[in-house]
């Protein structure tokens, strides 16, 4: 890391990342922490979302915590966190205060009834974007586990956790001996 | 239910799905849907889609889900409660991680649990799509605005914001009533 901020202005760089993102949040947070305060490089970027995506919770607020507590410890995270967290919060229960006041209104409900089925468009973009590259290096290993953690939590309508709980040890499992089995070729 | 009954089942719930969140809180979000519409009865689907595409027209990242439910159930406590449980789990997990991971970069098991997490979140992430797509498409003409936004998504660079607009605008005229 190239400087080490404050905590008062990483509350204002993941304010501003918070404010811009609408729906994606991390090209924002790339712009801002990389190429405008320099506060870390490509690669540490990139390493930090690796570690981010592999702990639960939201990329981003994880990330906030992790770029926090580099830079200034506990504060900095508490900081970091509160910016990226405080504002949309207070925006999301204004718009919801607006929908259970104006809900019932004709207009508003069918513009909601438009809204919510192109955001759940959205989701289904989503999720084959995240597909595409997994099917594509590996579909073995990837196929069978996307196939089940569907079935079983959409189709089955099993409660998440426990499935997460089964599936997880066989798929890293799964993708440990694949990793194991290139290693022997290579 | 009393007041802080349902405080307290926002904030078990949320916490608890804030530790299982991987690959983020769309993941999750099927969880929150069964127990909000059907464990508790907190509201019917179409108030959960509503909500969803209130999250997703907002700015920020895509926790919001969890605020609006909890604003639903009990007001601004609630709100409050559901971020907090949704948050501030993870982070501490997050928090506490970091100071290991930087020990245990480039390690074998580390690719691995990465890699073997990767599908059940995919897999999670179209549950989501799935519980979405039953909750906001009614009939035909809704299930057709879901596939143009999802093709416009996929197969475009455009920015999402435009298709929730363009779709609040059609929805406002009636064509979906």
């Amino acid at each position: 890391m190239t400087r080490r901020p404050a905590p008062a202005a990483l509350f204002a760089a993941f304010l501003s990342i918070a404010l811009s993102g609408f729906g994606g949040v991390l090209p924002f947070a790339r712009r801002m922490l990389v190429d405008r305060r320099g506060w870390m490089s490509a690669d540490d970027f990139n390493e930090t979302l690796s570690l981010c995506q592999s702990l639960p919770g939201p990329n981003i607020v994880n990330m906030s915590i992790v770029v926090g507590a580099r830079a200034a410890g506990w504060r900095g995270s508490l900081a970091a966190v509160a910016g990226l967290v405080i504002a949309p919060m207070l925006i999301v229960i204004a718009l919801g205060a607006l929908y259970s006041r104006f809900g019932g209104v004709t207009v508003i409900r069918h513009a909601l009834l438009g809204l919510a089925a192109a955001a759940a468009g959205l989701v289904v973009a989503t999720a084959a974007r995240m597909a595409e590259p997994l099917l594509k290096s590996r579909p073995i290993v990837a196929a069978p586990f996307i196939a089940a953690a569907f079935a079983a939590v959409a189709v089955a309508g099993w409660p998440l956790p426990y499935v997460l709980l089964a599936l997880a040890p066989i798929s890293v499992g799964a993708a440990w001996w694949r990793r194991q089995r290139q290693r022997r070729r290579a | 239910m009393k007041a802080s009954d349902s405080l307290l089942a926002l904030a078990l719930q949320f916490a608890g799905l804030s530790l299982v969140a991987f690959g983020g809180a769309n993941a999750v979000i099927p969880e929150i849907h069964r127990q909000a519409v059907e464990v508790h009865h907190w509201m019917t689907n179409e108030d959960f889609a509503a909500l969803f595409a209130i999250a997703q027209a907002a700015p920020g990242p895509n926790f919001l889900l969890s605020t609006l439910v909890g604003w639903k159930v009990a007001g601004l406590f609630g709100a409050l409660t559901a971020t907090a449980a949704m948050c501030a789990p993870s982070c501490l997990l997050t928090f506490w991680v970091a100071k290991l991971w930087d020990r245990y970069r480039e390690t074998e098991w580390r690719a691995a649990v990465g890699g073997g997490l990767a599908p059940v979140t995919v897999g999670f992430v179209f549950a989501t799509a799935f519980v979405l797509v039953r909750a906001a498409d009614a009939d035909w003409r809704l299930a057709l605005m879901t596939a143009a936004s999802a093709g416009a998504v996929f197969y475009t660079k455009l920015n999402p914001l435009w298709c929730l607009g363009a779709a609040a605008l059609l929805g406002a005229t009636g064509l979906f009533g």
